[in-house]
């Protein structure tokens, strides 16, 4: 996993609610048996639309989603977190991101930041009133910094817990973390009951 | 204090546990399906690992397989790679498959529980959000993503942040006409799409206590859909009854061990949960979605909402955008809503009693001229039992399709697709935009909805049914 330490980039505000794993990347994507070329799935049917946002010139080369409660819901799907990087995307701010979602998105290195709401809505009108606008994720001072040309500006912190933050500052490996237990691991398998279900014989 | 029946499964699977970090959780059973797992494969090639425990490891194909013409080569030549890439990868590295023409192959969630590999007090684990359908047996079922996948295939563990628990409790009896999916989807409309963030849900109280395992899969299934990483039953005699016999089932002494722990996975009556809501289950009725979640959906003798009622902001927007895409207008009665597609099957309503109560409805009737009807088992096995029940003529009788068991238009991965602005009544368990096939337009409803809608061609419940049953001649 690539480290994540602080990124500044221009923002998409996406004033969208409940958007599924469904519309971040549709069903026939997934039949893909690698985790790059996604980029062209990403809100597909929305891109067909020349006027949603992502088509915008202005949004171009854009890297921080700026999006409305309850991203990533429904299915477990990791294409959508890695479609959202193929396409260029760093960090994603919401006020509430669907477990799944913000799992799998934090084992990739794509920071999801969760702010209010309210924090959410002035990022939305600077950003829309200012698509140059510099939006700086600072996983270090855990804070999101935003500045329009007319010096308008939105600081807020947030929070992230401390494990994930030092897993993604070192762009640790878990799996790699994991293994160093493995006397606990063969412990635990040592002590588990006969009766447990097996799909083989071994 | 007491601990809640999640928090017993918890505690009985923490390999590690350190101040400050994620518990380390030991996995019982790694369930494995062809769009998931690739990738987590190339990942141990590329660091040279195997997988840790073959015997707690076991994959099938669902997604993506056809449901006709299953003895030819798959006509798309993507599904086909995807599906190729799981057989060699299952080849490689010596996991069990049961591929696409295998009496065992099936929907993931339909395969482990008829095996009997789900099992109370066990961790269950695949890449597919839907695997809360096994805490039905008082599992801990949850979706993981590819990495985490990849992670279990490795080391049999998973780091994870304890959850917090809600109960769901339902009281009462459920009315004649009301099942599970009309109770689950009546909870996710009261808590929405994000009411369960963050939570394990245990669904109890005497109405639960009722229900069959294969009706509690169905609501365990739904969970996700409320936000929630699982949901749990505690294991009762219906849960021991289901299980005992089956393939993977233990047996005589172990039987007897198992049993005996199985029975303390109760929540104790001290425990405390996080949060709690409560359902009176005479109170419920046939219940429809009318939007793009499964949140937005009302009992179906009532009216579509007017979107300027809700006070959220976010929610206002969400109903107006659902409508706009399904083509609904405020005040619409649920009933006058026309469907071209109703789909039977899918891992929240393909199992053997969905199927059952589709037929007795269908039994006698035709299905509605202009609609398309298609029945998908859940699994093979379940196929094999409709037919001995010859429930597949009943369904072909009324003028279904009764197609090969697969996941099929649950998400349109396969053939099986609405086409735009078509509209459906589904089983399954999803309404987003497009879910059903680009412009499609579903409607969440029960299996009996389904076959009642099916015969009308507009959404109805078997009350509305009174008088199309062609008289049987004597
Ligand atoms: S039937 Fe539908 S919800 Fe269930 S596993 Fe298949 S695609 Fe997912």
């Amino acid at each position: 996993m690539d480290a994540f330490t602080t990124h500044t980039g221009r923002a998409v505000p996406l004033r969208r609610s409940n958007v599924d794993t469904d519309q971040i990347i549709p069903a026939h994507w997934l039949k893909k048996v690698t985790r790059d070329g996604f980029e062209d799935g990403l809100f597909e049917a929305w891109r067909k639309d020349p006027d949603f946002v992502l088509n915008r010139p202005e949004r171009q080369g854009a890297s921080v989603l700026v999006a409305g409660p309850d991203f990533g819901t429904g299915s477990s799907r990791e294409h959508a977190v890695w479609a959202l990087q193929n396409f260029g995307f760093r960090a994603v701010i919401s006020s509430r991101f669907a477990d799944i979602f913000r799992g799998n998105s934090l084992k990739n290195g794509l920071l999801t930041v969760v702010l209010e709401q309210r924090v959410v809505d002035r990022l939305w009108e600077l950003t829309e009133a200012h698509p140059t606008a510099a939006v700086t994720v600072d996983l270090e001072a855990r804070q999101v910094r935003a500045e329009g040309p007319d010096g308008a500006t939105v600081t807020a912190d947030f929070e992230l817990d401390e494990n994930a933050r030092w897993r993604l500052l070192n762009g640790l490996d878990d799996i790699g973390l994991t293994l160093k237990n493995e006397a606990a691991i063969a412990a635990y398998e040592a002590s588990r009951p006969s009766f447990k279900p097996r799909t083989i014989a071994v | 204090m007491g601990r809640t029946l999640a928090e017993k499964v918890w505690d009985d699977h923490v390999v590690r546990r350190a101040e400050g970090e994620p518990d380390l959780l030991f996995i019982d059973l790694h369930l494995l399906h062809e769009v998931t797992s690739p990738q987590a494969f190339d990942g141990l090639r590329q660091n040279g690992r195997q997988v840790r425990r073959l015997d707690l490891t076991i994959a099938t194909e669902d997604h993506n397989t056809p449901t006709l013409d299953i003895d030819k080569p798959i006509a798309d030549p993507v599904s086909r790679v995807q599906l190729e890439t799981l057989r060699k990868n299952c080849a490689d590295f010596g996991v069990r498959l049961h591929p696409l023409g295998d009496v065992e192959q099936g929907v993931v969630h339909v395969v482990g529980p008829q095996l009997g590999l789900t099992q109370p007090g066990t961790t269950v684990v695949c890449g597919d959000s839907h695997t809360s359908t096994h805490g039905a047996f008082g599992a801990l079922a949850f979706g993981i993503g590819t990495s985490q996948v990849e992670h279990v295939l490795a080391t049999q563990t998973l780091p994870l942040a304890r959850p917090r628990t809600m109960a769901i409790t339902v009281e009462g009896e459920l009315p004649a006409d009301v099942t599970a999916k009309d109770l689950i989807l009546a909870v996710i409309a009261r808590i929405g799409t994000g009411g369960g963030q963050g939570y394990i849900l245990e669904y109890r109280g005497s109405a639960i206590e009722k229900l069959s395992m294969e009706a509690r899969m169905t609501i365990c299934n739904m969970s996700i859909e409320a936000g929630a990483r699982a949901g749990m039953i505690a294991p009762d005699q219906v849960t021991f009854d289901y299980l005992r016999g089956r393939d993977h089932a233990p047996e005589g002494a172990e039987w007897d061990a198992a049993v005996e722990y199985w029975r303390t996975l109760r929540t104790d009556d001290d425990a405390v949960f996080d949060a709690e809501v409560f359902i009176d289950a005479a109170e419920l009725a046939p219940f429809v979605t009318w939007g793009t979640n499964p949140g937005q959906g009302a009992p179906l003798s009532t009216h579509i909402p007017d979107p300027a009622s809700y006070e959220d902001a976010s929610e206002r927007l969400a109903a107006e955008k659902a409508l706009e895409y399904m083509g609904l207008t405020a005040g619409q009665a649920l009933r006058d809503i026309r469907v071209d597609t109703v789909f039977v099957g899918s891992c929240t309503n393909g199992r053997i009693e969905d199927l059952r109560s589709a037929a007795s409805i269908l039994d006698g009737r035709k299905v509605a001229d202009g609609v398309r009807m298609l029945v998908v088992p859940g699994s093979v096995r379940v196929a094999l039992q409709a037919v001995e029940e010859g429930l597949d003529k009943v369904f072909t009788g009324a003028g279904a399709e009764w197609r090969h068991a697969g996941c099929s238009m649950c998400l349109g991965m396969n053939p099986d697709q609405l086409a735009p602005g078509e509209r459906s009544a589904s089983t399954s368990n999803r309404n987003f935009e497009g879910r059903q096939g680009k412009g499609g337009r579903t409607h969440l409803v029960s299996p009996q909805v389904a076959a009642a809608t099916a015969v009308l061609g507009h959404l109805a419940s078997p009350a509305d049914l009174s008088d199309t049953r062609t008289p049987v001649e004597a």
